[in-house]
């Protein structure tokens, strides 16, 4: 009997751009996070390349206030796929007093993360970063290039890009530049949802409805957490809630829920009327939050 | 669910951010928080509506301006399909970013302020369109509301637009002109009340009914990979992996080998471990050949060559100038076709447009950003005599200038 591929539009696109990294540059490095996108990324990356193995290793830049579900999740992903992991981890830039931990309120270690990156990327001279970034995400996201240059700095020069036509992606650098990559650029939120399902990929137990200490802040549910600033007032109890995003334990706040499968969270999602960002602090910062962390360098 | 990219180009303040607020708000496709956010934005300066073209600018320098800078891509959906916005800027001076956001799109809408009919930037956004051969023009002739959604004013912007297309005939390409008006919602995903004597689609309607994936007679893959897994299992696996083109590949197609002419036969289609008789247009597979020939990144498998085919190192071709450094003949870049990267040398300039594209100017000595010209071109290395007539994906390339390394030029063999 004749078997004819189906196609998924966005599977192959996002499997095309890998590709065409692996090809174009020396040291490539896929940056994973232990989210959604990122595990997605990664399972793209198999396919890629089957039946050989990923031919680059992944870069998990620690933060030190991860969710516990997620960093055991990497670990058995790492083991089972026999993967190369490199961990970058922030508390050595604080240990070292290169960079200064945040304090009070809204204290986060997401602006951290963008050193710790810089310096794993000069330490190991990857030339591009792969991440499971999605232009549907914010509004300063929805302006990159597939293919996204950046200086010896890291930054990202927002009004000075390259103009990239067709699928003809040019990888070419100077020595201290690198590029940032986004294989899944075009997909949205749901698109990664409906792919997780009909792929049957494993995810965080956190992206699931589950039982947690929270408190509310601002409209927001955060988790209680030695990580997490909290004021005496503000009363920790037991709810029912999962996480729409996974950042970092100080940034990402979680949202009521009662689904617990893949069934439940994409039928949640496409009746949910606030966008994914919606619960991640650190966007809330200013109006252009993303677009000032993203010319200095953060992901 | 399939994917349907889409570019907008219109002028400053003719309403192209509107409208595309308008396609996000009529689909339901701006969330809560974004729409609380252009409700409060609205109420603060003053307006009695929805100011919708907060929808989308995107970068700081761009909020204070005004104005778009870059492209920005935009999502939405309906029950059947998926929409991706390329949210050009029209000004000038970013043409090549406006030409980034046309050319993966299959379709663009160009406005045109219905006060205003056809004017400068409206030749600039037709023409880039007519260069890249966009499948479909959506010719949005907005603020119908301005002018009393007199049947007149539309009809009269139609015309000019079309004496545009007489000059520069689009064949095998469909062009709609629609009446809108993007601030009240007329025509855009809703039919309007307020222009009975329009009986044609809306702008979604339209969109909805374009096909995303086209099949020509010739497959053929731009191997990007050469997979060698050297794993017990897959001891002698040698699979080209990339992205197919043209029209599906089928297992034991006979395929030429380009440029080495050499040929052989598809063994087996491979994706993730699976092997398929058939793959459609689009997917991006691994074949393994039956024999064993030398393949290397870059070439080019192909089925079917044309009955008076031909490899050359001579091209012509019509570009557009992408760089702030001017381009002098003589000169040499980097030359990127497909997955294949050569050096080249650009022999002579032919000739350029210019500025309103109406004429050719000949014994032009250098090439400013943004300029539109025909260039004779000399390769390292030959590539198949297929103009983007003949075939979009092997009748283009990009210049890469060598010491910054950026993409200085797309082109459109001839």
């Amino acid at each position: 009997m004749p078997k004819v591929l189906p196609l998924n539009a966005l599977e192959a696109e996002a499997i095309y751009i890998i590709r065409e990294v692996v090809a174009q540059f020396e040291k490539p490095v896929l940056l994973f996070s232990g989210g959604k996108d990122s595990i997605t990324l990664l399972h793209l990356a198999r396919k890629a390349f089957f039946p050989a193995r990923i031919p680059f290793p992944l870069l998990h830049v620690d933060t030190g206030h991860n969710f516990p579900e997620t960093i055991d999740f990497r670990d058995e992903l790492v083991a089972k796929y026999d993967l190369d992991l490199i961990v970058a981890h922030v508390q050595d830039n604080i240990d070292a007093g290169i960079v200064k931990e945040e304090t009070g309120r809204y204290s986060s270690r997401n602006q951290l993360q963008t050193q710790t990156l810089l310096d794993a990327i000069e330490e190991h001279g990857f030339d591009a970063c792969m991440g499971g970034a999605r232009r549907d995400e914010e509004k300063a996201r929805a302006k990159e290039r597939i293919f996204s240059v950046r200086n010896d700095f890291g930054e990202w020069d927002e009004k000075n890009q390259r103009p990239e036509l067709f699928d003809l992606l040019n990888g070419m650098i100077e020595l201290g530049q690198n590029v940032r990559c986004f294989p899944i650029s075009n997909w949205t939120e749901l698109d990664v949802w409906n792919y997780i399902r009909s792929e049957k990929i494993e995810i965080p137990s956190i992206y699931y409805a589950h039982e947690r200490s929270v408190f509310e802040r601002d409209g927001l549910i955060w988790s209680d957490s030695p990580h997490v600033y909290r004021d005496d007032h503000e009363e920790v109890a037991i709810r029912w809630v999962r996480f729409r995003t996974v950042g970092d334990m100080s940034c990402t706040a979680a949202v009521a829920s009662t689904a617990i499968d893949i069934d439940t969270v994409i039928e949640e999602i496409s009746g949910s009327t606030i966008s994914e960002r919606g619960a991640r602090i650190d966007d809330k910062r200013s109006e252009a939050a993303m677009e000032t962390r993203k010319q200095q360098g953060y992901f | 669910m399939d994917v349907l990219k889409i570019a907008t180009a219109g002028s400053v303040d003719d309403g192209k951010s509107t409208l595309i607020g308008r396609l996000l708000y009529d689909t339901q496709s701006l969330p809560t928080d974004k729409l609380e956010a252009i409700k409060k934005s609205s109420e603060k300066k003053g307006y009695d509506y929805l100011d919708l073209s907060l929808a989308t600018d995107g970068l700081v320098a761009e909020r204070e301006q005004g104005i778009t800078i870059d492209v920005a891509h935009i999502y939405f959906s309906t029950p059947d399909r998926s929409y991706i916005i390329a949210d050009s800027p029209g000004h000038v001076e970013y043409t090549r970013n406006m030409i980034t956001g046309a050319s993966t799109s299959k379709a663009s809408i160009i406005l045109i302020d219905a006060r205003k009919g056809v004017v400068e930037q409206t030749f600039r956004h037709f023409y880039i369109n007519h260069l890249l051969k966009t499948s479909h023009l959506i010719i949005a002739v907005n603020k119908m509301d301005l002018v009393d959604y007199e049947e007149s004013a539309f009809a009269k912007t139609e015309q000019q637009f079309r004496s545009l297309l007489d000059q520069h005939p689009l064949e095998k390409r469909t062009v709609h002109f629609v009446p809108v008006s993007a601030l009240k919602g007329e025509n855009v995903v809703d039919i309007s009340g307020a222009m009975p004597w329009y009986t044609g689609s809306t702008i979604l309607e339209i969109l909805s009914k374009i096909d995303t994936v086209e099949e020509s007679t010739q497959g053929f893959l731009q191997v990007q990979n050469v997979i060698r897994p050297k794993t017990e299992e897959y001891h002698d696996y040698r699979g080209f992996a990339g992205r197919i083109k043209g029209a599906h590949l089928s297992t034991g197609d006979e395929i030429t080998v380009l440029p080495s002419m050499k040929t052989s036969t598809i063994d087996g289609i491979y994706f993730n471990g699976d092997r398929y008789d058939e793959a459609p247009v689009g997917s991006s597979v691994s074949v393994t050949l039956s024999d064993e020939v030398n393949v290397d990144r870059g070439d080019v498998l192909m089925t079917q060559l044309p009955a008076d085919f031909e490899l050359t190192k001579t091209i012509q071709a019509t570009i557009c100038w992408m760089d702030s450094t001017p381009l002098r003949p003589r000169t040499k870049f980097h030359l990127q076709y497909g997955t294949q990267r050569m050096t080249c040398r650009v022999q002579h300039i032919l000739s350029k447009k210019s500025t309103d594209f109406r004429q050719d100017i000949t014994e032009v000595e250098i090439l400013e950003l943004n300029d539109i010209a025909r260039i004779q071109l000399k390769l390292s290395k030959p590539i198949p005599a297929i103009t983007y007539d003949q075939s979009k994906e092997l009748g283009r390339f990009i210049l890469i200038e060598p010491q910054s390394r950026n993409t200085a030029a797309v082109g459109f063999i001839e």
